[in-house]
């Protein structure tokens, strides 16, 4: 499942920082990504709680270190619908 | 078959933004614009917004973001930076958030309102003097909580009837002050819906406080603003009849069948949407009619007791069977207007797509395919934005009516042959010439309904016509005292000894009626006589759309020479031939 969402992901950044060779890992983060800032972080979170309708809580997101741990979050919030 | 509009999504612009950006910015004749955003919130994401719909009104924004919510300072207390970005416009992007209300044992608003307005004068003060740009000020959206209920709006400390109260000021100032612009927020909100306006967890999270379609809906709102001061904002709405001004196929259904009035629900919707483009035009937004229908059943359309609109409302009028894009072209041409200050309205999917994909400049909105979803898809597109109610354009809808004068004019003759004089027509009718060839050749391979033979030329073998000594080809141009249609008729023949076979016969639609096939004629035969030709010979080649010519040679007088199943041949016998064109004044030319 993990792969899934981590496959799923992939689009998601590619049209975000517009970057279609762009491969998103478990390691990727804000700083070793080029264009992830914090505008384009508004624009990830929005699309992901778009595309899998769930919905980040407040500053759930700021203590997460990198893609990895922000999919164990949403692992456990489609586990939860 | 029904279909509902759709909608652009807010989250799909921003999420393709930067590729979006990326091909608007391809875009060569963009129109540069410096905007300065003072904001009471981030504005990163309204800005990225607005700039997509900036860039496809074909102007090319250029952004200052003040710091977060250093609005007030920015401009009044420390205006270098905005003054050394010289913005064309400065935004102040404030919302209910940014005011300063009275305490909740306040006995009175009047000094609170006037303080706070104190407080947004001395930044429109500061503005004007250090820059003398154009300023737009947002109002403001009701408050987020109404501790009061009901009473929010009455109490003098109501936050609800202290932000009514700031925006009847803000309006007083919008009118007096010469560049101050209002950003309607209040509206927005209102259109959003305060609930889907507002997202806390962004309040918090980022110090946005609009939801994505809520930061949509005000750079739609400001976008259009922008658009009505640089000239961009559309002038002209152009409909569609059937199922789209009335209910029903006026051809099919008959002239008093159509479903208009106040009987039935459907009949309600029709007569509502025809009033609301009666109200536009009053405003001064042109309007037109592009209908794949027969003119004279689609005119009787307007002559129904119940039809709101009538013939002369419409400042162009196209009822025939070309397709849509070329009489939208025609329409832009005849009223002086660019495409992309055109609209097009159509209940048909099909139609829209042909003239999104032919006219990429006109803006076609999926209106869906119901009456009762047009004038929210009008209204929310915000395409006739104005900037002030001049008297020039509560008259601009009279001053085009060129079109409808010509149909009222044609009611006004005891027969058609005086309605012809009165045009005034004037034609134009030579061998090909070079400059003429490229128009020609589109003629040829896009004329389907005035078309003996349907034969489509390349670009050399029209060159190569030219210059034949063994062929007769002509061209015809006609202009008329309300002006000018262009080169809209071709004859090709080959002459074999004293006969000269007519190869190709075609005609635009838009000149159907005017008598130009006789002229067109009586110059072959002028030059047929010059040649000691004494026959020609014509051949009609049946096709699904060129029925309207079936008897074309027979109507200009040729006898029968056989009847095919597909096609027949005709002859003409030059001994006796006297000419037949009397309305139209000829000119040749070479």
């Amino acid at each position: 499942m993990a792969e899934d969402i981590l496959t799923r992901l992939q689009p998601i950044f590619h049209d975000v920082l517009d970057d279609n060779k762009l491969v998103i890992t478990r390691e990727s983060s804000a700083l070793n990504v080029d264009g992830w800032d914090s505008l384009a972080h508004i624009n990830l979170v929005t699309a992901i709680e778009q595309d899998f309708r769930i919905r980040f809580a407040l500053g759930e997101l700021g203590e997460l270190k990198n893609v990895g741990e922000m999919i164990d979050l949403m692992q456990q919030k489609l586990a939860a619908k | 078959m029904s279909s509902a509009p759709s909608e652009e999504s807010a989250e799909t612009l921003l999420r393709k933004q930067k590729a979006l950006r990326r091909t608007l910015l391809e875009r060569a004749d963009l129109l540069e614009v410096r905007i300065a955003v003072l904001g009471g919130s981030t504005t990163d994401e309204v800005v990225n917004l607005l700039e997509l719909l900036l860039l496809r009104a074909g102007l090319k924004p250029v952004f200052y973001q003040s710091d977060y919510q250093k609005y007030f300072e920015e401009a009044v207390i420390d205006p270098a930076r905005v003054i050394a970005f010289r913005p064309d416009i400065v935004w102040v992007y404030t919302s209910s958030r940014d005011v300063r209300y009275p305490p909740i044992d306040a006995k009175e608003i009047q000094g609170f309102v006037d303080e706070e307005l104190a407080r947004f004068t001395a930044i429109w003060d500061s503005l004007q003097q250090h820059i003398g740009c154009v300023i737009v000020q947002n109002n403001f959206e009701r408050p987020e909580t109404a501790l009061l209920g009901n009473m929010d709006a009455v109490s003098a400390a109501g936050r609800c009837r202290f932000v009514n109260a700031l925006n009847e000021r803000f309006a007083h100032a919008a009118e007096s002050r010469k560049r101050l612009y209002l950003n309607d927020l209040a509206s927005v909100a209102t259109i959003v819906g305060q609930r889907a306006l507002v997202d806390l967890r962004r309040w918090f999270g980022y110090k946005i406080f609009t939801t994505p379609a809520g930061s949509l809906e005000v750079a739609r709102s400001m976008a259009a603003l922008i658009r009505a001061m640089y000239g961009r904002a559309r002038k002209c709405l152009v409909l569609d009849l059937d199922n789209t001004l009335w209910g029903g196929v006026i051809g099919d259904d008959g002239p008093d069948k159509i479903v208009i009035g106040r009987e039935t629900p459907a009949a309600e919707a029709f007569t509502a949407f025809q009033e609301y483009c009666l109200r536009l035009r009053g405003r001064g937004v042109l309007l037109a009619v592009c209908s794949k229908n027969t003119a004279a059943l689609a005119i009787e359309g307007f002559s129904h007791p119940d039809s709101v609109l009538r013939m002369e409302h419409f400042a162009s009028f196209k009822a025939n069977w070309e397709p849509k894009h070329e009489n939208i072209v025609a329409i832009s041409r005849e009223l002086n207007i660019g495409l992309d200050s055109l609209v097009f309205v159509d209940d048909n999917p099909a139609e829209r797509a042909i003239v999104a994909a032919q006219l990429p400049t006109v803006a076609v909105p999926d209106v869906g395919s119901e009456v009762v979803d047009f004038i929210p898809i009008l209204e929310r597109e915000r395409y006739f934005e104005t900037l002030a109610l001049s008297g020039e354009d509560l008259v601009r809808a009279g001053l085009y009516a060129d079109n409808a004068k010509r149909a009222v004019q044609e009611s006004r003759f005891s027969n058609y042959g005086e309605y012809l004089d009165s045009l005034q027509m004037k034609a134009e009718i030579a061998p090909f010439r070079a400059v003429y060839l490229d128009r020609i050749t589109q003629l040829t391979n896009k004329t389907n309904q005035y078309n003996l033979t349907t034969r489509r030329y390349t670009q050399a073998e029209i060159e190569q016509i030219a210059v034949d000594p063994a062929r007769i080809a002509l061209y015809g141009r006609l202009s008329d005292a309300f002006g000018d249609n262009g080169l809209i008729t071709v004859v090709i023949g080959h002459q074999i000894g004293p006969i000269l076979d007519l190869d190709l016969w075609l005609m635009s639609c838009r000149v159907l009626k005017r008598d130009m096939e006789l002229a067109m004629l009586d110059a072959v035969v002028a030059t047929c006589q010059r040649r000691d030709i004494r026959e020609l010979r014509g051949l009609y080649k049946r096709t699904a759309k060129n029925e309207l010519v079936v008897d074309h040679y027979a109507r200009l007088g040729f006898a029968l020479v056989e009847q095919g199943p597909q096609q027949s041949t005709w002859s003409l016998d030059l001994a006796a031939y006297r000419s037949r064109n009397t309305h139209i004044r000829e000119i040749s030319s070479g």
